[in-house]
Order: C-alpha cells, then structure tokens, then sequence
C-alpha cells in the first residue's frame, strides 16, 4: 500500500446528504473540536446507469470512506451491484450500458478519457458473487495480476507476492502443500478465499465485493466475513450482501438502495438502529424486499 | 394379398388399438382419470405397442426367410433335375424359374419342367403371402386383446410404455456401433485374404508402391510391390499442410468471432465462414488442380524452383482452406462457452482483453479446441477428393511440398475404380489400406478424447 502518495484529503463527511456522527474510521480521524472526519477513498455524484433504454439508477450521490467497509443492501434489481460495478467501471464491459455523473477515486475522476481502464482496475479489486478461480493451479491464479501488472521482479518476489497473498486471504495454511494442483479442486469457500487473495495479489487501494458468501455456507461465510473485517485495516472495501446481518456485522457504513434510488446512507449501527427513512426501516425488519 | 396390404391392415389395428386402450382404461376407472395410475394415452400406447411390436416382428422375420425356404421346396420338387447340378448351375436354373415366374424374358421361358416349377412357385408364394397375412394379422388381434385385457385401475401402464422405449433407444443407440464393428471386421477379413497373398512386413516396411498384378503369367511387369510408406508418408504430409493453414487461421478467427467481433460483423462474418464448410470437396478439387497449382507452379518457376504440375502444395493449402470453417466454428463455441464470470474475474484484476483471452479463456477453452482441431485432423486425413484431383497420383517418398505425392484415399479410390476382380491383390490391397486409415483415425481419436479427459479433469 502506498498511502503517502495518494495525498489524503480531509472532507466532511457527507453521505446521501446526511453527516455520518458516528465513528466510521480510526481515531486518526478524530479532529480536535470532536467532530468527527474521515477520509473519503471514493465518491459518486449525480450518477445515472442506463441499461440501453431502461434507466437503473438515478442520482446517486455515495460517499465510500477509507479503510472501512461499505455495505450496499437491498432488494434484488435495487441497483446495488450496477452501482458497484461502476466503481471500477466493469460496465463497460455490458453492451448497451451508459454511465452519467461523476465518480472520483482519491479526487480524479474515473471516466476520464484519459484513464486507463486497465490502470484503474488493478487500483480496484473486485470480487464476485460466485467463486471464479482461473483454470490454473492455486500459484498461477494469485501470480496472475501481479504477473500481468509486471509487480514482481523475479520468482522469488512473486513466491513472496503469492504466500503473503494467501496468508491474508487465511487460505495458506490449508493449500500451502498443493499450490500446484488447480484452484477450482478447491471447496466452495476455500476457492473464494482464492479470489479474495488474487484481488489482494496486485495490492488494490479499494475492494469491491458483490454478495461474496452468497453462494457459501454458514462456515465458510463466517471465515470470510473474519476476514473482510482484517482486510478493512489497510483497504477500502465495499460489499453489496443481501444478509443484513452480515452488512451488520462487517460493516462500518451502510447504504440501502431501492428501486435504483439511494434511499438512505449512514453509519451502520444507525441505520439498523434508528434508520430515518421507513422504506429502509421497512427493509431491515423484512417487511418487503 | 401382399406383404404390403399386410402392412396396411397393421396399420389400421395399430390404430384401433390405441382408440381402445384408452377407451378401456376410462371405462375401467368409471369416468374419472384420476383414479387410474396413468394418463389415458399411455393405456392407449400400451395396447397400440402389443397389438403392433410381436406382429412387425414376426412380418420382418417371414419377409426374408420366405424366398430361401421356397426355393428349397423347389428344389425338393424339381427332384432329378436339380439332384445332378452344382450350385452355380443350380443358382442359374432358380433364377430362370423366377424369371419365368415373374414374367421377364428368360433363356428357357419354353422348357415345360421350368413353366410348370415356375407356376408352383406363383401358387407357393401366393400362399406364403396369405400365411404371412394371417400370422402377422393374427398375432396383432391377439396382441391387442391380451393387452386390452390386462388394463384395470391401477396397471402401470406408463413405466411399461417407458420400458419399451428404452428399450428402443438402447437399440438405436447399438445400431451406430453394430455397424461399426461391421465394417471392420468386412476389412479385417478382406486384409487377412490380402495379407495372404503380400507379406505384412512388404505392406509395412517396403518403400515402394506399385500394385499390378499379372493377368498372366508371363505378363511384362507382373511383379507388383505394396508398400504403403509413402502413401502414408503422403497423407502426413497433406495432412500437416492442411493443418498448418487451418488450424492458426481458423484459431484466430475463432478468437476474433467470439471475443472481439462486434454484433453486426459477427452476424455477417460466421455464417459466411460456414457456407466455406458447405462447398463440396470437388469444387475444391478443381479449385486446387485448375487455379492453385498452376499458380504455384508459375510463382516456383519464377523464383527458380521445379514444382510439379500437381503438388502436395496446392492440395494441402486448398484443403487447409477447406478445413478452416470446422476448426474456427468448433472452437468459437468453446470459447463462447467459457464462463463470463472468467472474463470478468480477469478483467477485474487489470487485465487487458488480449492478456486475458491469451492467459484465462485459451486455457479454460483448450480440451474443446484439441478435440476441433484433431476432428479436423481426422477429416483431413480421410479426405479424398481434393488429393485425386490436385495432388497426384505417383507414390512418392517424399517431404517436399512442391512434388506431387499420393495419400492413402486416393488410391483406394483408383485400386477400385473400373473392373476389378475381387481375389487380386491389387483389389484386396484397398482393404488392407483402409483397415489402416481406420486403424490411424481411431488412434487419434483415442488421443483426442483422452488430452479432453484430462483437461476436464484438471479445470472442471
């Protein structure tokens, strides 16, 4: 991580338009009058996705701050992974998908012409709903991005890349005798802890996570939800989930959209606390959604 | 009164059958489908299969087996004049009395013995027709009224119905394979014969391939060799043209079609890509014979080279060009078939589309595209037209691509082509050649299906 040279700037808080009063990050934040500031890693305004005619979001404005966890919740087709999959533009790779609005990474903007998607994208780690390891050994799936991104000097750097890698992904112990044999003859959890160690293999500033554990079991989720939680010291990490007890439990903040729209941004404890908006309260009581 | 009205008749019961069965099974359950154990139409398919499997059966064993027993009972009544013939002769003087029988010009239409035989074998098959029609016809009745006896309420009429189709699906299934083993045991025993008359080790290990044989003895040049090595040197050779046209080319164009491609070139590009497959080999052939060969023959004489006038050449680039449309369409759809959440996974890490078809998708499409490619090769190996035409029919050992060669097809093709006798070796030769090929072609295919095997295992 190299956070000395990403000048961070100090913003007041603001979510959906509302200031977080919460603890969000450490107390470095902490300024002397009290008031609490955090970082922001990343930011959206005035941001519309069309899917061809079909318009699936409208206006967001979304603060994501730094090392924290972020979580998107709910209901299906709220717009929640679209507006995730904005952050590192893996749109674009959506024919007929048209993005409006401003989103910003440490200020400067991503849809810039003059940024490199490719750049941008190993800035920002992603990892999806499904495990999706490579058809590679275990090795080769974490060596991938740094192979590509030309991080490693030479073999022994990217051995060091690879088991540092899987030792924060908690996945080294239990593959570090077979990293020859393929990662997709791993377990269900195990393979995705694989994804989380190759996002972590090119050192991104940001992860972003759609519903990682939803196709895991309760034992497996609990592992990686331990793990997000060790990750958010030195990334930023947004997760879209469908279980509000994980967004609960691992995150710091929480962003509830429905129906394309950013009802409602906030610490998490007070969303699920005293949420301001009764469609979020209706939300989380599993009222609908 | 013939097998067709036969037929007929069949089919009408068929018919009633099923209108029966499923009338008998509602009667059974009063009214009400619920109460019965299956839906009306398999009560109805139940009976339609008894009333017509044991009669079909028994009409497609009397069908052929009629002639052969009355030609023995013509025999048997021809008594003396048959007893003193051999069976060439015995043969001939049958097919007078058929002939005669059937009214066609005959050489002994006015022997009175012949007209009387031929006028028994009218009556016996007249006969034999009304017995076929009573049987099968018999059998069906029966059939059908076994069948609509046994429906009550709760008879399981769907798992019998099913039973049966199973049945004729796993028949199906064996018909593909029976008649593989087939044709190789016709070879094998034609190559044994073959192999009787020219030593193995000349087939396997001569390098020169001349097939004459002597019509008489003391005939110039009656000594034949047959050597196959350079025909199958031959084929190689082709064959390796062929493939290092096709496969690169139809490779990348796979890649472009299904990764790079936008929508509207796609739809374009891959149907004309598989109109190349549906020209037929001998528009290639003349292609390859009339326009490649001459012009590779010009550019060689340009550049100081002797190429032949039909070259291994221009058949292996013009079947390579033959060849694109299966490797190209085969692999886009394995590359299609690779998961999207690869793509993305790949490019979430900063991949680049090219890093990524080159390091994630090629991988995960490689089994599909060994198979495309060695189903390439096969066809390409098996192909004959083009090499007839284009490349030549002198045996030639030989690696350059600019003389004219000669593959195992092709001379099949010409040891057959116009009168043969079936006891030469020049004949039995084509046998032993295609046991061969045969022989070749199952060994890739062996080698395809285990690089899939253990590729599937690795990655699936």
């Amino acid at each position: 991580m190299n956070m000395e040279n990403n000048r961070p700037e100090t913003v007041k808080s603001v979510a959906g338009g509302m200031a977080i009063d919460t603890a969000v990050t450490g107390e470095k934040n902490l300024k002397m009058d009290g008031t609490e500031e955090t970082t922001i890693k990343m930011s959206a305004r005035n941001l519309d996705v069309f899917y061809g005619e079909k318009q699936a979001l409208f206006g967001i404005d979304l603060d994501v701050p730094e090392q924290s966890v972020t979580a998107l919740i709910g209901p299906s087709g709220c717009g929640k992974s679209t507006f995730l999959r904005c952050l590192n533009r893996m749109n674009d790779t959506i024919d007929g998908c048209r993005v409006d609005g401003d989103i910003r990474i440490d200020q400067s903007d991503i849809y810039d012409r003059a940024l490199d998607v490719v750049e941008l994208r190993a800035r920002i780690g992603m990892v999806f709903q499904k495990p999706n390891p490579f058809p590679k050994s275990i090795y080769d799936n974490v060596a991938y991005g740094p192979k590509i991104h030309g991080l490693a000097q030479d073999k022994d750097e990217l051995d060091e890349i690879v088991r540092s890698s899987l030792e924060r992904a908690g996945l080294l112990k239990e593959v570090v005798d077979r990293l020859d044999s393929p990662g997709t003859g791993l377990s269900g959890g195990q393979q995705q802890r694989l994804c989380i160690a190759r996002a972590i293999a090119v050192s991104p500033e940001v992860i972003l996570m759609d519903e990682p554990c939803s196709a895991l079991d309760p034992i497996a989720t609990a592992h990686i939800e331990e793990l997000i939680d060790e990750l958010r010291e030195n990334f930023t990490i947004v997760i879209v989930t469908h279980n509000m007890q994980q967004a609960a439990r691992v995150s710091q903040q929480t962003a509830f959209f429905h129906l394309g729209i950013l009802v409602e941004c906030n610490a998490t404890n007070e969303i699920f606390t005293s949420p301001s908006d009764e469609r979020t309260q209706g939300y989380i009581t599993g009222r609908y959604g | 009164m013939s097998p067709f009205f036969a037929a007929i008749v069949l089919i009408v019961l068929i018919t009633c059958g099923h209108f029966l069965g499923r009338r008998r099974a509602i009667q059974t359950a009063n009214g009400s489908r619920r109460l019965l154990h299956s839906l009306p139409h398999y009560y109805g398919l139940y009976v339609t299969l008894w009333t017509g499997v044991p009669a079909v059966i028994l009409m497609a064993l009397w069908v052929p087996l009629q002639p052969y027993f009355l030609d023995s009972f013509l025999i048997a009544s021809l008594g003396d004049k048959a007893s003193g013939l051999n069976s060439d002769q015995l043969g001939l003087l049958l097919n007078d009395i058929r002939n005669v029988a059937d009214g066609n010009i005959s050489s002994r239409r006015n022997d009175p013995t012949i007209i009387a035989a031929a006028n028994r074998l009218i009556e016996w098959r007249q006969l034999g027709y009304a017995g076929l029609l009573v049987i099968t016809l018999g059998a069906a009745i029966a059939g059908l009224a076994i069948a609509r006896k046994r429906i009550s309420r709760t008879m399981r009429a769907r798992n019998a119905v099913e039973r049966v189709f199973n049945a004729v699906l796993f028949i199906a299934s064996l018909i593909a394979i029976l008649t593989t083993i087939g044709i190789v045991l016709s070879l094998l025993f034609e190559t044994i014969r073959f192999f009787g008359k020219v030593p193995i080790t000349e087939f396997l290990f001569n390098l020169s391939w001349s097939p004459q044989t002597a019509m008489r003895a003391d005939q110039v040049a009656s000594s034949g060799t047959f050597g196959a090595v350079s025909l199958f040197a031959g084929t190689l050779l082709i064959t390796a043209i062929a493939m290092i046209v096709a496969v690169p080319v139809g490779l990348m164009s796979a890649i472009y079609l299904s990764e790079y491609a936008p929508r509207k070139i796609r739809d374009i590009l891959k149907p004309a890509l598989e109109i190349l497959a549906g020209i037929p080999t001998v528009v290639y052939g003349f292609f390859a014979a009339l326009t490649v060969a001459p012009a590779i023959r010009g550019w060689g004489e340009s550049i100081g080279l002797d190429v032949a006038s039909e070259s291994a050449l221009a058949a292996g680039l013009v079947m390579g060009i033959m060849i694109i449309p299966f490797v190209s369409s085969l692999s886009d759809d394995v590359i299609n078939a690779v998961p999207q959440t690869l793509r993305d996974g790949s490019f979430a890490l900063g991949a680049t589309h090219s890093e990524t078809v080159r390091q994630v998708i090629i991988p995960a499409a490689f089994p599909g595209i060994v198979g495309s490619v060695l189903l390439a090769v096969s066809r390409a190996i098996g192909e004959t037209m083009i090499v007839v035409m284009a490349a030549g029919l002198a045996a030639n050992l030989t690696i350059n691509p600019l003389e004219a060669v000669t593959t195992v097809t092709v001379q099949i093709v010409t040891l057959l082509v116009g009168d043969q006798e079936f006891d030469s070796a020049k004949t039995l030769a084509a046998f032993a050649l295609g046991l061969a090929l045969f022989c070749v072609t199952l060994v890739l295919n062996i080698i395809a299906l285990r690089t899939v095997r253990k590729y599937r295992e690795k990655y699936d």
